[in-house]
């Protein structure tokens, strides 16, 4: 069986994102980039069942401008076998993505493709389920725990009431939560190894998508701030505060 | 004309507040047309309660035995079927809508906008990115649009309406690919996170399971339900459905109170529209000062039983 992995090239979440003054987006420039931590925790999900002898290859994929290179050369890096690269440079919305990834499991035929469950920057939460829905196959997202046996993917599913388990014929579309795995550090001989394996470049035309726009960003503001607050010197004049403000 | 329909979340027998937050949000239409898709095993009870909700035009009840389970792979084909002649398709920005939403916007061939926090028109909405460091205003092309609503950011809309009930049989062929197996959820008998008008909160500085107990008897005092910060979960101290932040729970109520938490920016992003907020924490300088209401620096292990103490004699 083969796993598709898709990532996302996103600012690093350790950077304290800003707001461009004029209001025309996020400063990206100069800022770290990294692969979606998300999708690390899917291509190291995807490693691991490989590593159990439960798939035979790990593609790795991703949509966006050139530098993504990077990203997937860390992917490779960390173990996958090959990557795609579908280069462009406009914005990709998740339906847009979601079509050209449905166009390339029509290419590589995987038993399995396993996303992030959002991506960090426009915390959309959504590519999964619309790849899952165009493909007309199951999807379990939010995944905490993946078993796969005859066929079939046994998920647990961190949901709002705790966990659910549902149970899904392969092929199927998993998204990761945070706690599926820990994934594993980049070695330097990865590294270079990563350098000989075998990326291929597509454009989004090559797969029969033209990216459009249907949701366009007219604004984009710093969030409001709260005000920072007073501070009591112990409990007894915490309650005292809280009561005064009918909290209590 | 704006048509909104709001695909309505329940237990089986009980809607979950975060309907009526949705109806709120399609009440920011001027002029929209509200319509409740409620879709279960048996819905005259769950129909009964969504035609109760302020603002709701009808009511689209759809019995199935398939539909015990909100199973997205499920559900998605009959709300796509329900939404043909729609504007807006609204869910929940709970783990229910995220799961849903996105399905059924791509049926339609629709984009989709998550977590909407502001109505400015039928075509124009605000939403957060970058984890709440960032809000955009966005205008919609398409014709039709998807939507999951942030529940935080809506009051939820008040009853006394007395809506039509439609009951529709769909002719749409459902997958037998996806399976519900079970649900554990650890029943507290505490109010619900997302709807409580208290929580209290507790982060690694616990620094086990068992000195959680703190924290609940200190909420149970007060009715309040109990969070966690992502870093108490993942150290195993909370179970995953407690984790208030970005990834977890985002919560709104009127007095959070931060225990032991320093105050991740993906935990900020979570509690920011809470009405007030205390911090107690020993750390002076820990990020969680600079947005809370009332802050206490000290060791949580003393001050948590004494505002127990206190709170009783009142």
């Amino acid at each position: 069986m083969k796993i598709l992995v898709g990532i996302k090239r996103v600012v690093d979440y350790n950077v304290r994102v800003r707001v461009k003054p004029d209001g025309s987006g996020v400063a990206t420039e100069g800022v770290k980039m990294s692969i979606n931590p998300f999708d690390e925790i899917a291509l190291e999900e995807a490693l691991r069942i490989k590593e159990r002898g439960a798939a035979s290859e790990v593609v790795v994929a991703t949509i966006g401008p050139a530098d993504c290179q990077q990203q997937l050369r860390t992917a490779l890096a960390m173990g996958a076998d090959r990557a795609l690269h579908v280069q462009t440079d406009a914005a990709i919305e998740p339906l847009t993505g979601a079509r050209v990834l449905l166009a390339l499991v029509k290419r590589e035929q995987p038993g399995l493709v396993i996303l992030g469950k959002q991506a960090i920057d426009d915390d959309n939460n959504q590519t999964g389920q619309m790849l899952a829905a165009l493909w007309q196959r199951p999807q379990a997202t939010f995944a905490s725990k993946v078993e796969l046996k005859d066929g079939r993917a046994t998920v647990t599913r961190e949901v709002d009431a705790g966990l659910e388990t549902i149970e899904v014929d392969l092929p199927a579309v998993i998204t990761t939560d945070l706690r599926l795995n820990e994934p594993r550090y980049v070695k330097l001989p990865d590294i270079m190894k990563a350098k000989k394996k075998p990326l291929e470049t597509l454009a989004p035309a090559d797969l029969g998508v033209t990216p459009g726009t249907q949701v366009k960003v007219v604004r984009c503001d710093p969030p409001a701030q709260r005000q920072k607050g007073v501070m009591v010197k112990d409990a007894q004049e915490l309650v005292a505060a809280l009561k005064k403000k009918g909290l209590l | 004309m704006s048509k909104v329909l709001i695909v309505a979340e329940h237990d089986g027998s009980r809607l979950n507040p975060s309907t009526a937050k949705c109806v709120s949000c399609a009440r920011g239409i001027a002029g929209a047309q509200i319509a409740i898709a409620v879709l279960s095993a048996d819905g005259a009870q769950l129909a009964a309660q969504a035609a109760q909700i302020a603002g709701t035009t009808r009511v689209l009840r759809v019995d199935h035995a398939a539909n015990a389970h909100a199973l997205a792979a499920t559900w998605a084909p009959q709300v796509a079927a329900l939404a043909a002649d729609f504007t807006h398709v609204f869910g929940p920005s709970t783990t229910f809508g995220k799961d849903l939403m996105p399905r059924v916007a791509a049926l339609l061939g629709a984009p989709q906008l998550s977590d909407i926090m502001a109505v400015e028109s039928a075509t124009r909405f605000r939403r957060p990115v970058y984890a709440g460091n960032a809000i955009l205003t966005v205008d919609v092309t398409a014709t039709q649009i998807a939507g999951t609503v942030r529940v935080a950011s809506f009051e939820a809309a008040p009853g006394g309406g007395s809506a039509p009930v439609e009951s529709r049989t769909l002719d749409v062929e459902l997958p037998s690919h996806t399976r519900f197996v079970s649900v554990s959820s650890a029943a507290t008998g505490r109010p619900d996170l997302q709807t409580a008008s208290r929580v209290v909160s507790g982060g690694r500085a616990l620094g086990s399971a068992d000195n959680f107990k703190i924290l609940y008897s200190l909420a149970d005092k007060l009715g309040a339900g109990v969070g966690a910060s992502r870093a108490a979960v993942d150290a195993g101290y909370a179970p995953n459905d407690m984790q208030v932040g970005q990834t977890g729970k985002i919560i709104a109520p009127e007095l959070y109170i931060a225990i032991g938490i320093s105050g991740a920016i993906q935990h900020l992003t979570g509690i920011k529209d809470a009405r007030t907020i205390v911090a107690i924490n020993k750390d002076g300088e820990a990020p969680i000062f600079e947005v809370a209401d009332f802050g206490l620096v000290g060791d949580l292990f003393s001050i948590v039983p004494e505002l127990e103490k206190l709170i009783g004699t009142r």
